[in-house]
């Protein structure tokens, strides 16, 4: 008797992970992973920020901490620290207990459970995504049962924001429509409206109604009294990618109805996993709550970021230096981990193959996987894609 | 409410005051009725006003209650979480050693796991469940991916089958853990039930569990507990789980089993998986969802693991290929801390050994407490045949109590327990079984 799932067939490899796997095939000494978004040091490793070490061993030396189930929404004081984190010490929606937050599985999990409790609670089942976005934006909002439309984001002739595009998008969403907004360091393109931009942007969104949702968060929206869900990670600026934490947070016009909302967000996690993993929100909340380790977090955490800043500005002086044709200003405007090239998946294919750089065929570029010493090779990659194939 | 911006000019502001004016005239209830329009814009309710509020979790809520209760001689027998004798949770030494050497060694990172979690860790679950020398192993037939605990196993299994399963219905045992229904119906199965308990009897419905099951329609989804029923504690014998074996293999039907007391409920972990390893020797396919919450007493790191067991291994690598689209959505990979402590303790001989040794520590002391509460019923002469508080195995005793009586014991005696009667041997010590005997026996001769 044959398989029951003798039909099925295999599935492709996910595009931005498939990278990785591309790479570590290669033999190559000089081969460099530009692909998934995990932050290297200048010696090309991972990074373990010293605070995080620190607060582990605290946890893990602490024989009175037990591995007991933590509640359906997790570390209530995970939960407290991520809303005061990401919306402000004053902030008015805390205060007046109008915030329901989740500890859930670092982003993708605060999208899914997020995107579900709209899918079961929310009049509007579509939600807009911009175009591009992350990869993973669309099976997740699809798989939790929302119908996906995206509005206009990135201009390639500009290779900046199309702003005209996304205000004409989102003015001819349907009132109440959920809207996805990268708050800061837009993945993959690091273009990010400006602060007047977003002004302009908040203003259409509430004067139509339409529901933001934020992968990651920006402060105005959070003050201005309305509704809106985020998405909160600390993969990337705790290091704690592995140890899956994150948060999702829903700012509600009453704190009755956020009460509510909270009830009902169980019901969501509690069929998907029961409850979320201790590990990793203690070793956040233990950095969040001591103001020396706070301290000593936003250091590691700058440094971090300046390694990335120091990163563009060489690879631009690189390109500058060789003469390489184009406008390449957009590296150093674009913020955070990557930078979306502008080169074409031709011209990608050729860097991969003659060059072993491993980047998405997008032509996004994780500047955290560059070093000093491997800027150079890269600068010579986009040179010769530039120069010898179209 | 903070009115910042001056758009209270704005012609849609002014279309919005305007229709509340208008709707300002009515009464109260239809004006919240009609106002409730979430796409009118900022100044309305919320767009959640119309969400109710959802009931607490029955099985958690109990603990919830039990911590409002000031008295002294309550007790928690409502989670199905290992305390010691002292009532303590406990972390098992062999789990602190490891976690230590873990956290001792400088050159391990955080970074993201693969899709499927640790390599190591799925390989050493599959022959922990399967026997090491598992054809289905040998063969390459097994794919075994990392999930969040014996929820989350489920979960991804279920959501798999609801996509690339031709039967979308899932039978489940009447009664079983209240999160099932819930994990298969979320994930897109249909549920339906197959009988399992006999109340009269306080032990097995062979007859109608084989009738049932009989009456399935080919290629049925159906959940098995692999031993220590949840609530029940009632197993099939190993002459039982044979004839169901050959009914279900006869109709085709697609075993789902779920492993979350492997080693906890004899102390062995091998006589734990031998309904699971029965199946697998015949040739034949199942989905197995494998927790690590109790017999490794890590529940709130949430370990666990999917195996599926394929006719062949193009199969099985297919599957797992499909499996990641199923992750990648809902999580992206798993947590990486709790699944390399189990890891290092599978591959560790030593280590491993010592593990067994706890865990059968806290199996025995289970069935210490299983003993010690039917001898104190039996010495008050407590109205009733008790011997199912021995026969039933594992963590729970589906006492027989109704939710009356159950209700009668918390207000009482301070005892906290699910209202279907179900008691978590593992909440109980010695010093407490004659408290609770006390309140059994009062239950049962003064309320019916």
């Amino acid at each position: 008797m044959d398989s029951v799932f003798a039909a099925i067939v295999q599935a492709p490899e996910d595009p931005i992970l498939g990278v990785t796997v591309a790479y570590n095939k290669d033999q190559s000494p000089v081969k460099l992973n530009l692909g998934v978004g995990a932050y290297r040091t200048e010696e090309g490793k991972p990074l373990v920020l010293n605070v995080v070490r620190k607060a582990e061993q605290l946890l893990v030396n602490d024989q009175s901490r037990v591995k007991e189930y933590l509640p359906i929404l997790g570390l209530a004081e995970f939960n407290k620290l991520s809303a005061k984190l990401i919306l402000g010490d004053d902030s008015p929606a805390i205060q007046e207990n109008r915030v329901a937050t989740a500890q859930c599985l670092s982003g993708t999990g605060s999208l899914r459970v997020g995107a579900e409790f709209l899918a079961k609670h929310y009049h509007e089942r579509t939600i807009y995504i911009p175009q591009p976005s992350w990869g993973n934006h669309l099976k997740v909002f699809t798989m939790a049962g929302l119908s996906v439309k995206t509005y206009g984001y990135y201009d390639p002739t500009t290779l900046g924001l199309n702003f005209q595009g996304l205000l004409e998008d989102l003015g001819a969403a349907p009132a109440g429509a959920v809207v996805l907004l990268h708050a800061c360091a837009h993945n993959p393109t690091g273009v990010d409206p400006t602060v007047e931009q977003w002004e302009q942007i908040r203003q259409l969104i509430r004067s139509k109604g339409l529901l933001p949702f934020f992968d990651s968060a920006y402060q105005g929206f959070a003050s201005d009294g309305g509704e809106c869900f985020i998405a909160q990670s600390y993969a990337k600026n705790m290091g704690l990618y592995g140890e899956r934490v994150g948060a999702l947070s829903i700012v509600c016009k009453a704190a009755d109805v956020a009460g509510r909302v909270e009830s009902q967000l169980k019901l969501v996690i509690r069929p998907m996993y029961s409850n979320p993993p201790i590990h990793g929100a203690s070793i956040a909340s233990t950095i969040l709550k001591n103001s020396d380790m706070y301290n000593e977090w936003k250091i590691e955490l700058k440094a971090m970021a300046d390694r990335i800043i120091s990163m563009r500005k060489q690879l631009f002086d690189a390109l500058t230096a060789k003469g390489t044709p184009g406008d390449w200003s957009h590296i150093v405007k674009q913020i955070g981990m990557f930078t979306f090239t502008g080169l074409n998946s031709d011209q990608v294919a050729f860097m991969t193959k003659e060059y072993h750089i491993y980047m998405t065929s997008d032509g996004r570029i994780s500047m955290a996987g560059l070093s000093s010493s491997t800027v150079p090779h890269l600068a010579d990659a986009i040179h010769a894609a530039v120069t010898r194939a179209s | 409410m903070r009115h910042e911006f001056t758009s209270s000019s704005s012609p849609a502001d002014r279309r919005l005051n305007a229709l509340f004016r208008h709707l300002a005239t009515a009464s109260t209830e239809s004006r919240t009725a009609v106002a409730f329009c979430p796409t009118s814009g900022f100044h309305g309710d919320s767009v959640f006003s119309l969400v109710v509020r959802a009931p607490e979790d029955p099985i958690l809520g109990v603990t919830v209650a039990y911590n409002k209760d000031p008295s002294p001689v309550k007790l928690n027998l409502g989670v199905g979480a290992y305390r010691t004798e002292e009532g303590k949770p406990l972390v098992l030494s062999v789990v602190r050693k490891a976690e230590q050497m873990l956290l001792n060694d400088r050159s391990r990172v955080k970074e993201y796991l693969p899709i499927v979690g640790i390599s190591d860790f799925n390989k050493l679950s599959a022959k922990l469940i399967f026997g090491a020398d598992s054809p289905a192993i040998r063969e390459n037939r097994v794919t075994t991916v990392q999930c969040l605990s014996g929820t989350g196993s489920l979960r991804v299994g279920a959501e798999f089958m609801a996509r690339h399963y031709h039967q979308k219905t899932i039978y489940i045992p009447q009664p079983t853990w209240g999160n099932h229904p819930k994990i298969f119906t979320l994930a897109g199965l249909s549920v339906k039930t197959y009988r399992y308990y006999d109340p009269t009897t306080r032990g097995l419905n062979f007859q109608g569990l084989l009738e049932d099951l009989g009456s399935a329609p080919s290629g049925s989804i159906v959940l098995l507990h692999a031993c220590a029923h949840n609530p029940t504690g009632v197993d099939p014998t190993l002459q039982q789980w044979e004839q169901i074996r050959q009914l279900m293999r006869s109709k085709a039907l697609l075993p789902f089993f779920d492993s979350a007391y492997q080693g906890f409920a004899s102390g062995n972990l091998d006589q734990d998986a031998q309904s699971i390893r029965m199946f697998v020797a015949d040739g034949g396919e199942c989905f197995v969802a494998q927790s690590y919450a109790k017999n490794m007493g890590l529940y709130g790191e949430r370990v666990g693991a999917l195996s599926v067991v394929c006719k062949t291994a193009d199969v099985a690598s297919r599957v797992e290929s499909q499996l990641k689209l199923v992750i990648r959505p809902m999580f992206s990979n798993p947590p990486i801390h709790g699944a390399s402590i189990v890891a290092t303790i599978l591959k560790d001989s030593n280590m491993f050994n010592e593990w067994t040794i706890e865990l059968k520590a806290m199996a025995d002391r289970i069935i210490s407490m299983r003993e010690q509460l039917f001898d104190a019923l039996r010495t008050r002469g407590t109205p009733g045949d008790w011997s199912h508080i021995i026969k039933q195995i594992g963590m729970f005793t589906f006492t027989g109590l109704n939710s009356k009586q159950v209700e009668f014991m918390t207000r009482e005696y301070h005892i906290y327990m699910t209202s279907d009667g179900r008691i978590s041997m593992a909440g109980l010590s010695s010093k407490t079984v004659p408290h609770l005997a006390d309140a059994i026996h009062a239950a049962v001769t003064r309320m019916s």
